[in-house]
């Protein structure tokens, strides 16, 4: 395990290096999006509309963060990550065609991000799940929200963080998913497990 | 409203004393890495008075009143006009939608939200626990209705099964409750109450479920799931069994999973209306 620490815009050969189970802090530029967001991203890159902010060599951040309006702008209360496996649809194309190079949630991705991950030199990266004020201890400040015609949560926010992490490589440029080959070991556990109780607690 | 504040910013210090131990007894470094941004959180929550997860979940009330406390016939009254003051004050995260029509209230009440169960008991005070359940850790719950002619072991089954769906989604480690007995939806508030309102560190009275929550914790852990599904020692806080007798042709197991986020917070109320809060 090693740990690095990364600045945005975040290049290729600095993501081939990481392997699962290393933990990254990311400073600069991080952009959330969920589900309505990456739908939107699709259909502009179908269109071949530009998007509202830049994610080439970017991090985009599986978040709908809970936010208050402060003076001219926002102040970021809690920034915690949501579940990744509902932009498994997605991500694939993200990845490909907005080169994107890393994408931060919880829970683990799929095998086609896996795929896409090895294909085009990007990593999956898990945030801690619930740990929503931490995140948003790391966000420096708001740099600007696009899309809010979506709702506070789905808009792409665009956040400058310091040290944002600790963020654990869980999809790695080789296509190892690390998740899903805890759960695997799981499984095979549990095969050899005796299906019965023992004699000490039924005697 | 102040209990539901302290319930979605402050960790019960059984849980926090749960994942400290945890902490110590890990040796992975990425589980000990995540294990540590929690304590750091849960710090930092109390320090900035926010709440320690942003999905403030949906609220749901354990009442014990009194059959004598006065304001009995406002109490529900009272509860629904706290959920809709916390949600604007500490903030809250609105989470109450319309099934149908996906529309959300934006004040986290709407049918039967907040849910309100009812126990009357005797004497002149009321005491309520509230527990905000976030969404994640309710997704992977589960009802199996086992044949009976399996027996004991099923439970087994069971909540191996769903310890393995559930995988990362209730960002482990979890506190497992099982529900076994009464019908489909007395194993359900059953399980409910024994991962979210039991103390982490208390075992059942009955010294034969006692083991039984033993060994289905050590197996579990066994698994290696790990903290937020990235392998190691701790899958689970603990495993709490309650039961119900049972209708001879039924077997209910009931699983439901309480993410580490474990908000709890109870209120006793005396008739003059002042009152206490504990964790
Ligand atoms: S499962 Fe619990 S800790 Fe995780 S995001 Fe949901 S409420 Fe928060």
């Amino acid at each position: 395990m090693t740990i690095y620490y990364l600045k945005t815009p975040v290049r290729e050969e600095e993501v081939r290096r990481l392997r699962v189970g290393d933990i990254i802090y990311v400073s600069g530029v991080v952009v959330t999006a969920r589900d309505a967001a990456h739908r939107r991203m699709i259909d502009y890159v179908k269109e071949g509309k530009t998007l509202p902010v830049d994610l080439k060599d970017g991090v985009i951040y599986h978040c709908g963060p809970v936010v208050s309006k402060k003076g001219g702008g926002w102040e970021v209360i809690s920034a915690g990550p949501t579940t990744s496996a509902r932009l498994e649809l997605y991500e694939p194309t993200v990845i490909e065609e907005v080169g994107v190079r890393i994408v931060v949630g919880k829970g683990g991705m799929g095998p086609k991000t896996a795929e896409a991950c090895s294909k085009y030199g990007a990593a999956y990266v898990t945030f801690t799940g619930g740990a929503g004020v931490l995140a948003a201890n790391a966000i420096r400040k708001v740099i600007g929200v696009e899309w809010l015609d979506l709702g506070i949560p789905e808009a792409l926010w665009v956040f400058e963080t310091e040290n944002f992490g600790p963020l654990i490589v869980t999809i790695d440029g080789t296509g190892r998913n690390y998740i899903e080959e805890v759960v695997e070991r799981a499984k095979a556990v549990k095969s050899k497990m005796p299906t019965k109780f023992t004699q000490s607690t039924f005697p | 409203m102040e209990t539901i504040r302290r319930a979605v910013i402050s960790i019960p210090p059984d849980i926090k004393e749960a994942i400290r131990k945890a902490y110590l007894e890990e040796d992975g470094e990425v589980a000990k890495a995540q294990l540590k941004a929690i304590l750091d959180n849960i710090e930092l929550a109390e320090k900035l008075q926010r709440p320690m997860c942003q999905d403030t979940g949906t609220i749901i009330f354990y009442v014990r009143v009194g059959h004598s406390f006065p304001a009995i016939h406002v109490t529900e009254e009272a509860l629904i006009k706290a959920v809709r003051r916390a949600t604007q004050d500490v903030p809250l995260r609105p989470n109450s939608v319309n099934p149908f029509t996906s529309a959300n209230t934006g004040d986290n009440t709407g049918r039967y939200i907040p849910f309100i169960h009812w126990e009357v008991i005797a004497g002149e005070e009321l005491e309520f626990t509230v527990v905000p359940k976030g969404g994640g850790s309710e997704y992977p719950a589960v009802l199996k209705m086992v044949p009976p002619g399996k027996g004991v072991d099923a439970i087994k089954e069971v909540v191996l099964d769903a310890v393995l769906q559930a995988g990362a989604m209730p960002c482990p480690p979890t506190i497992v409750g099982v529900g076994v007995g009464g019908g489909a939806d007395i194993a359900m508030v059953l399980a409910k109450k024994a991962a979210s309102l039991r103390k982490v560190g208390t075992r059942n009275e009955d010294p034969v479920l006692a083991r039984l929550e033993e060994e289905l914790h050590k197996l579990v852990n066994y698994l290696g799931i790990g903290v937020m599904g990235m392998g190691g020692r701790t899958t689970a806080l603990a495993v709490h069994v309650e039961y119900a007798h049972r209708h001879p042709a039924n077997y209910p197991v009931a699983v439901v999973f309480q993410c580490w986020a474990t908000r709890r917070a109870t209120a006793t109320v005396k008739p003059d209306a002042s009152y206490t809060i504990t964790q």
